[in-house]
Formats: structure tokens, C-alpha cells, sequence
């Protein structure tokens, strides 16, 4: 049994078998074999070897070639160790003795090795563990020969542990496959914990070196209430979370209760409560936790893994999917492109950017490319005749941008006026407030819009200079930070002033922590993954708007984003202790 | 002659210790010979001379003596290459690294 710690960002608690994706995406599809496939495995497993003797030979010569006989001779040992007698009596005795598959067999050996070599602590020999996963990938892939994507044909469910997770491979995970995710890398914005939550699978990120300590098919524990992993859990520990788990089950079921209930405080006043979704499917989890409207929902999966951009038709079902499942009397906040160019694989103009966080993205790459930004305007300006259709650009850094959008929406309508084809001509305009010019020219940008609403995320990973994913800079990566308050302060009183209404729609308004600070601040709209509305009305319910512009003047007036956060956990405790703050 | 066996002991002077190039060398050569070859480290448990993996878990590093020994056919010329081996594939790359 090994535990490991991380971060915590999507409730619950799972148990389950590994799938371990390593950068090469190499998966060992089954554990165990029966008695009477194990002669078949040991043959398996000579076959491997062979092959990946004769691979290491002919890296043996090519290195040799290009790079001199000393750096050769690395493979001649990696030969060696391929079919070193002791490994490969101690893989065959796995399969034969333990029922195991000629892959888990391999797999557990060589991690048993490496981690023995890396406990040495001797820097001269690290390098070695290195090369037994070199050899350990060479045998899998000789075993598995070739796989497609491990995550597209899953047959079993499983707990899925990755040094991270990209955006697309999270989008197209099955969540029916998937009992919880568990990453090395990543922080509590990035990719993986806003799927995780999105897909309301329990999930722990930023665990650091996990991999090598674990095979394919090994029993996992997660842990997404304490940000715990636990590797191979011993019968007590796996006990002790069987019952967790059905405890966590019915405190989320009492958060259900308030399901139709107000998100109004204890004296009357009203906070609109939203969701936001990426995929259609997701409206449900809004309804069903009586969200007031879908307040972010974002575009992008209609562009992820396509071979051509999305026809106006595709994107005009997408949005009326979700109107349909949400009704015509509740908002529906469409944000258009939010992806950055290294994203959009089929297109052809694509570059290779030094940073695309600060690159060509988002309403950047919409202005440059127009009939892909008309083609989708068009689809929701169609949408808004069939409901309350908000319309958002993400990304916005200047006013001139904002204005060039409107312009081109303005083009667009006028375009469905002549052709007849109804839509609202009222439809609600707004912007994401997300880069720090845009919150200081906040005043400037409210009288043009209906609406704002700040992306917390970029927000604060711009303000603050630092990637929420990069686990080195993740801890200056912080919500509570004052210059961040401040720029939120200062967007909230220049709505407050042009009558435009403001919302949050960044992981920030789903996170218990600063519900009374948001709100105390004059936020009356949060959008938040739906999980977090039960939890986050619950909050609501339990002050007056008294005691929370309290709290908020006074968490404004400190100067850390410690003592920022340590200051809300008390506070938030004091009014509702059973609440989980992390 | 199965009752033949050699024995000699060697001090790891190489800075970069018993590494990788020369344990390959050495398994390659005991390797050749009929006769069981082990390689002990003060202190531990003998590993098989023929094994790589075996020879990871001496972490010989500079200034470690091992004990190589030999049983079987060809005992004592089966310690002679694998002694040659410190001194010479040693050289050797030192002469590559100039």
C-alpha cells in the first residue's frame, strides 16, 4: 500500500483498477489471465523479447554509426537486460504462479526494479530506472502492438492515472468508463479538474511522481474530498473507503434537498445561481440541481479533433439542444471561440507560437479568420429567436477588439435580416472580463455591453503571471490574491455604475471558499460547474447580505492571499461548519 | 574439472563507478564461459555474474571492491577476462573520452 498527496478538485470517492497512460499512450488492456492462457503468455512474452532484443541491436548499430561505439553500447546493455535470465525468470514466474498477463507481468517487474534502483539514492545509478522503462515500453509495445487511443475503446471501467490529460482527451472521455482521474502534473484550474468536475468524476491532481510507483491494473483509491491516492490499499484501507464512500453519497444527497429552493440569503436577497457546461448533454446537471440558467457555455468542443470547421447547422442543433433542455424562460450564455491556434489541428494556417497563452486566440483568432466567426454567429443568432440567448466574447484585451466584434455581429444580423431567417434583434451582449486591460478599462467597456463576467482563471493566471498547470509557479496561482480582489472590485462598481450586469463564471464562484466574499462584494450572479451549486447555495441560504459585505470588506482590507484565504476558511466555517473548505 | 574455481577481487576506480558499458562487457564475456560466475560486494548477498540486472544491484560505486568468482569448466580463464575487463574496457574509455 502506497499514499500519495495532491490536490483535491472534484469531490467524491472512487475505487478501481489503473489504466496508466504513459506519453506514449501504451495501456495493458487486461491484468489477469486464466490457468490455461498462461502457456500462451510465457510464448508472449518470448516473442516480445525477441523482438525487442533484435530492436535493441538495431539501435545498437545506428547509435554506434551516428554517435561512436561508447553510446552505442548503451543498447548493448539494454539487450542484455532484455533478456537477462533473472528478469526473465522472475516475468515468467508472475504469469505462471500469479495469473497475470505476460503485459502486467512485465510491467510490475520492471517498475519493482526500477523503484528498487531509484531507492539507491545514488545519482550515478538514477539514470538506470530510465533505462528499465525504456525496455518495459519496448516489451508493451511488442506485446500490445499497435493501439489506437487507450481512452476511445475502453472496455471496463477504470481509475485513470496520467502525468496529465489534455483538453481533447478529456473531452472525449466516456464517463460511464471512468470512475475517477488522478494526474501528476496540473493545479486546481487546470484541464483535468475542470473536467473532472464537469464530468462529476472524483479527481486529484498535481500528486507529482506517481506513475513509476504504479502498473496497469493495480487497485486505486481516490480521494477527491482530501486530495488523496492511495496505490494498492491494504483490506482495512479499502474497507474504511467503501464506507466513505457511501457517506459522501448522502451528504450529496442532502445538498440535493435544495434543489428548488431560491439562492437567496437568510434576509431576501436574490443571487442568480448558473451553470456552466461544455457539452449539451451537461444542461441536465444543470436542471437538476435547479440552476437559474446556463451561465457559461462554451464552444469549444464543436472544434476539438475535427477535420474541418463546424457547418452553421451542427453548431445551431448544438445550442438548441441545450435551449431545449433548459426552457425559453432561462439564460443561456453562449461564449463564442475560446481556443487558441495550436488547438485547431485541421486548420492549415496554423503556426507554431512561442506562447500561445498570449497568442493567437480567442476572439484574436475569430477576427482574423471571419467566416469561421460568422458561421458561428449565425448559428447562435438563430438560437436566440427560440430563447434568452446571451451572447459572449471571451478574451477580450481592448475596447477596439470588443467594437470590431460587435461590428461584425451587427454585419451578421443585418445579413439574416435580408434573408428573412428570425432572430432576436435584442439578444444580450457581454464579454469575459480576463485580461487584466480589460478589468482596469472596465468603466469604458460597461457602457457598451449588457454584461460581464469575469473568467477568474486567465484573470488571475494573467494578473498574477503564473500557469495554473505548471506545479512549480501553481501556489502563486491564487484566487485570493488582493491585485486580483482588486481588479474584481473594480469591474463589479463599474457595472454597478452603467447598470451592466457582472458575474463570475471562473472555477473561483464554484468554490465554497469565496462564495460569502463574491457575494459580499455585490456579485448577485455566479456561474459554476453545476456540482458546486448545491454547496455554494447552501451558503447563500445561510447568511444575511449584512454579515457577507462584512466578511468582504473585510478580507479586501488584507494584504496576502494567505491571510485572505485563511480568513475566508474561518469565516466560512464559523456560519456553516459542516461545509468542505479546502 | 568441474570441481575448478577461481577467485579474485578488483577496487572500482573508475570516477563514473561500474557502470553500464563495462557491466555489459562483463556479462557479454561471462557469457562465453560454461562456468557459474558470481560477483560479491562486501557485506551482500552474490549476485550472477551473467545477469546485468544482477550486477545493477552491486551500486558499485568508485571505491567499491567486489569479489568475482568462478565455478565450473574454465574457471580460472573465466576470471582472467572478466579481471582484464576493469583494467582494459576501462582504458578504453578513457581513451574514447580524450
Amino acid at each position: 500500500m502506497e499514499i500519495k498527496r495532491g490536490i483535491p478538485v472534484s469531490p467524491g470517492v472512487a475505487i478501481g483498477t489503473a489504466l496508466v497512460l504513459e506519453t506514449e499512450g501504451i495501456r495493458i488492456p487486461r491484468q489477469f489471465v486464466t490457468k490455461s492462457q498462461t502457456k500462451n503468455e510465457v510464448d508472449r512474452l518470448h516473442a516480445a523479447l525477441t523482438q525487442a532484443v533484435a530492436d535493441a541491436h538495431a539501435n545498437q548499430e545506428a547509435i554506434s554509426e551516428k554517435l561512436g561505439k561508447q553510446y552505442g553500447a548503451i543498447f548493448a546493455a539494454h539487450a542484455l537486460l532484455i533478456e537477462d535470465p533473472e528478469l526473465v525468470r522472475e516475468i515468467e514466474q508472475l504469469i505462471t504462479t500469479k495469473n497475470h498477463s505476460a503485459e502486467y507481468a512485465v510491467s510490475r517487474t520492471m517498475r519493482r526494479h526500477a523503484k528498487t534502483l531509484e531507492a539507491l539514492n545514488q545519482p550515478m545509478f538514477s539514470t538506470r530506472a530510465a533505462d528499465l522503462f525504456d525496455i518495459e515500453k519496448s516489451l508493451l509495445k511488442h506485446l500490445v502492438g499497435h493501439q489506437g487511443d487507450p481512452l476511445q475503446n475502453m472496455q471496463e471501467p477504470a481509475v485513470i492515472l496520467a502525468h496529465d490529460l489534455t483538453p481533447s482527451e478529456t473531452a472525449n472521455l466516456d464517463p460511464k468508463f471512468v470512475y475517477a482521474f488522478a494526474t501528476e502534473a496540473g493545479g486546481k484550474a487546470s484541464h483535468t479538474a475542470i473536467m473532472a468536475g464537469v464530468l462529476e468524476i472524483p479527481a486529484v491532481v498535481g500528486l507529482g511522481r506517481l506513475l513509476m510507483d504504479v502498473s496497469g491494473g493495480d487497485e486505486v483509491i481516490v480521494d477527491g474530498n482530501r486530495g488523496v491516492v492511495i496505490l494498492n490499499p491494504d483490506e482495512e484501507t479499502r474497507e474504511r473507503y467503501l464506507v466513505l464512500q457511501r457517506q459522501f453519497g448522502n451528504f450529496a444527497k442532502r445538498l440535493d434537498e435544495l434543489r428548488d429552493l431560491p439562492g437567496e440569503t437568510k434576509d431576501g436577497t436574490r443571487a442568480a445561481l448558473l451553470g456552466n457546461i461544455e457539452f449539451p448533454q451537461e444542461a441536465q446537471h444543470c436542471t437538476g440541481r435547479g440552476a437559474d440558467g446556463v451561465g457559461l457555455y462554451r464552444t469549444e468542443f464543436l472544434y476539438l479533433n475535427k477535420t474541418e470547421d463546424p457547418n452553421e447547422s451542427e453548431q445551431y442543433e448544438a445550442y438548441m439542444a441545450v435551449l431545449r433542455a433548459i426552457g425559453p424562460n432561462k439564460q443561456v450564455v453562449i461564449r463564442t471561440l475560446d481556443l487558441g491556434a495550436d488547438k485547431l489541428f485541421h486548420r492549415p494556417d496554423i503556426l507554431a507560437e512561442k506562447n500561445p497563452a498570449m497568442g493567437m486566440r480567442s476572439v484574436r483568432l475569430c477576427l482574423r479568420n471571419l467566416s469561421l466567426f460568422k458561421t458561428q454567429l449565425r448559428a447562435i443568432l438563430r438560437a436566440s429567436h427560440h430563447g434568452d440567448v446571451r451572447i459572449m466574447f471571451p478574451m477580450v484585451s481592448t475596447l477596439m477588439e470588443l467594437r470590431q466584434c460587435k461590428m461584425i455581429l451587427g454585419d451578421v444580423k443585418e445579413e439574416l435580416e435580408e434573408e428573412g431567417i428570425p432572430f432576436n434583434r435584442k439578444m444580450p451582449v457581454g464579454t469575459m472580463i480576463e485580461v487584466p486591460s480589460a478589468a482596469l478599462m472596465a468603466e469604458e467597456i460597461a457602457k457598451e455591453v449588457n454584461f460581464f463576467s469575469i473568467g477568474t482563471n486567465d484573470l488571475i493566471q494573467y494578473t498574477l503571471a503564473a500557469d495554473r498547470t505548471n506545479e512549480h509557479v501553481a501556489s502563486l496561482y491564487n484566487a485570493g490574491d488582493p491585485a486580483v480582489l482588486r481588479l474584481i472590485d473594480h469591474v463589479i462598481r463599474a457595472g454597478q455604475k452603467h447598470g451592466t450586469e457582472v458575474c463570475v463564471c471562473g472555477e473561483m464562484s464554484g468554490d465554497p471558499l469565496y462564495t460569502i466574499l463574491l457575494l459580499g462584494m455585490g456579485l448577485r450572479q455566479l456561474s459554476m460547474t453545476p456540482q458546486n451549486l448545491p454547496e455554494v447555495k447552501k451558503i447563500i441560504r445561510s447568511i444575511t447580505i449584512e454579515e457577507a459585505k462584512q466578511v468582504a470588506q473585510e478580507a479586501m482590507r488584507l494584504d496576502t492571499a494567505r491571510d485572505v484565504n485563511n480568513y475566508l476558511r474561518e469565516q466560512t466555517r464559523r456560519i456553516l461548519p459542516e461545509v468542505v473548505v479546502n | 574439472m568441474t570441481g575448478e574455481s577461481a577467485k579474485q577481487s578488483v577496487v572500482i576506480t573508475n570516477p563514473q563507478g561500474f557502470h553500464m558499458r563495462p557491466m555489459a562487457a562483463f556479462v557479454e564475456a561471462a557469457k562465453r564461459f560454461p562456468c557459474n560466475v558470481t560477483v560479491m560486494r562486501a557485506g551482500m548477498h552474490p549476485v550472477d555474474g551473467k545477469s546485468i540486472l544482477g550486477l545493477f544491484e552491486l551500486v558499485a560505486v568508485p571505491g567499491t571492491e567486489l569479489i568475482i568468482e568462478a565455478n565450473g569448466p574454465q574457471a580460472f580463464e573465466a576470471v582472467e577476462a572478466l579481471m582484464a575487463i576493469f583494467t582494459q574496457d576501462f582504458e578504453e574509455e578513457h581513451e574514447a573520452a580524450k
